[in-house]
């Protein structure tokens, strides 16, 4: 569903967003305002990074996203999202983290097949599911492995074959490829961008890594802290497939250049 | 999407002289040797002091002893044997029950837990004759002190583990809306499972301990009693032989536990967990 070249007007919100944020804040327990007055559209099919130093929010907001904490301001909603099985209007959601966060006692397929396990759906098809989403990370073949016996990209592939499986509206990533080499990054980076090609559901990045945000991305999110809040949104025009020659083209160098400055910008504010 | 091949990890290689690794031989061949040292020295210095063996009867003398009272020997075996198992099925069965008791919510840990303490530091030896009084059926008074003593590692252990979930994993199941029953059973009982049976092996060792204190304080007579029983009347009889033969009874049984207990542990655990992996290189 979604097409190669730049689409023009890539700042225009969508007519109805996936995801709305109005006035967005949290407030911990302490006093610390982690987040405050975040305004924000995801498209359907967008391909969002939040970029800043650390404490500025950007694993809040992704947190708030996920229903994994609640925002102590402002409003959430998803207003083109289906009713799940209670009825309430409900994204699929997929979540990675910074570590794989795998199940060390069981096989990479029942790993990638816990989403489904939880939601009830009958072994067979589960596996068959599980299985192909592994494929779909490159890991066929490794079904029966166990973590331990994994290297960290591939454990990491583990964790995206499951955050994929139940087909997801919505990726919510948390740094997911931080703690990896340089090497295994890009190549993981390469493969994100081709699934997501292909499948078409929406992705929210969080990085502190201004070349990797750019890579990836349609928009970013230049975010900045104390209190954490959003302080730029910068578009990436570049088409998609992006690939080796992107990394090292003059174009890429200029975006990256581009943010740079944002994200100075945005510390020094 | 394709996996690189130096993405890979390589298979781990491991040295074998007859199927076992040679570390293995090592960790055999070491103790086998020092205890057949240690027996050398002790039958040599009886041997040559003429230590009578109502004071410190040598080995072979043990050994004799046992061979020759293995009928009488081998009864009183079975029946601690069957205490011990007995109390350690009952702390197992208890102890992982009451720790996912105290997991559903820190109210009833906190309310609990103590009294769990108390149970664990009274010295078994001093309330062993309330018990013996208070129950009628001597096996069943015995197995309650077998189980008090064997109960608390288990117990500890199991709610402890239950409590280390990774916050992460934890998280993910909140988000897929996971039940506290699946979270019970996929999540917090596989991750509470290597600090189960590392309490099951404290444990297995205890409740032989408990099974004979528990003996010695009851001091019941008769063909149907423990190993300990046996170590009182050789006592009263000097029959020093007779006691090292049963004691020699119980080192092996204990042994015997722990290494089975290990046995347990690793097979259960070896897919997966550290502590059951061979480290490379």
């Amino acid at each position: 569903m979604e097409g190669g070249g730049a689409a023009p007007g890539l700042l225009a919100p969508a007519p109805r967003p996936l995801v709305r944020l109005r006035g967005v804040g949290k407030r911990y327990g302490a006093g610390t305002l982690a987040l405050h007055g975040v305004d924000l559209d995801i498209g359907r099919g967008d391909f969002l990074s939040l970029l800043g130093p650390s404490g500025c929010g950007k694993s809040t907001l992704l947190r708030i996203l996920a229903g994994l904490t609640s925002a102590s301001s402002g409003t959430l909603d998803w207003p083109s999202a289906a009713n799940d099985a209670r009825g309430v209007q409900a994204p699929r959601l997929g979540f990675v983290f910074q570590e794989p966060t795998l199940m060390p006692w069981a096989t990479a397929l029942a790993n990638a097949a816990l989403p489904l396990r939880l939601e009830g759906v009958a072994r067979s098809e589960r596996e068959a599911r599980a299985a192909e989403a592994l494929a779909r990370v490159g890991l066929a073949g490794f079904e029966r492995a166990y973590p331990r016996a994994l290297s960290g990209g591939m454990r990491m592939r583990v964790s995206i074959a499951r955050a994929l499986v139940t087909r997801p509206d919505i990726l919510l990533m948390d740094e997911p490829f931080a703690a990896l080499d340089e090497i295994t990054r890009f190549r993981l980076n390469n493969d994100l961008l081709e699934i997501w090609h292909e499948a078409g559901f929406t992705v929210v990045f969080v990085t502190h890594s201004v070349f990797e945000s750019v890579y990836l991305s349609r928009r970013i999110a230049v975010m900045a802290s104390r209190p954490g809040r959003i302080e730029a949104e910068i578009a990436v025009p570049s088409p998609y497939p992006r690939g080796e020659a992107f990394r090292t083209s003059a174009e890429y160098a200029a975006i990256c250049r581009t943010v740079s400055l944002a994200l100075a910008e945005a510390i020094a504010a | 999407m394709m996996l690189a091949p130096d993405e890979a990890p390589r298979p781990v290689t491991v040295r074998r002289v007859r199927g076992l690794a040679a570390e293995a031989w090592l960790r055999i061949l070491m103790p086998l040797l020092i205890g057949a040292l240690s027996l050398s020295a002790w039958e040599w210095a009886v041997r040559v002091n003429e230590v009578p063996p109502y004071i410190l009867p040598a080995p072979s003398v043990i050994w004799a002893t046992l061979v020759r009272d293995w009928p009488s020997l081998s009864i009183s075996l079975w029946i601690t044997l069957q205490i011990t198992f007995a109390a350690l099925a009952v702390a197992a069965a208890l102890g992982l029950l009451l720790a996912v008791l105290f997991a559903q919510s820190k109210w009833i840990e906190l309310s609990l837990f103590p009294y769990a303490v108390v149970l664990q530091v009274t010295p078994i030896v001093a309330i062993a004759p309330l018990i013996i009084i208070w129950v009628d059926d001597i096996r069943l008074a015995l197995l309650i002190c077998a189980w008090i003593v064997a109960f608390f590692p288990i117990l500890s252990n199991t709610t402890f583990g239950l409590n280390s979930v990774d916050h992460n994993l934890a998280d993910l199941f909140r988000l897929y809306r996971a039940s506290r029953l699946q979270a019970l059973l996929f999540l917090r009982l596989p991750a509470a499972m290597p600090f189960f049976l590392a309490g099951l092996r404290i444990s297995g060792g205890l409740a032989l301990i408990g099974a004979i204190v528990a003996e010695f304080v009851a001091g019941t007579g008769g063909r149907a009693s423990g190993l300990a029983y046996r170590i009182l009347e050789a006592g009263y009889q000097l029959q020093i032989p007779r006691m090292f033969a049963a004691l020699l009874l119980i080192c092996i049984a204990g042994i015997a536990i722990f290494l089975a207990l290990g046995l347990v542990q690793h097979i259960a655990l070896r897919r997966w967990h550290e502590s059951a992996m061979r480290r490379e290189g």
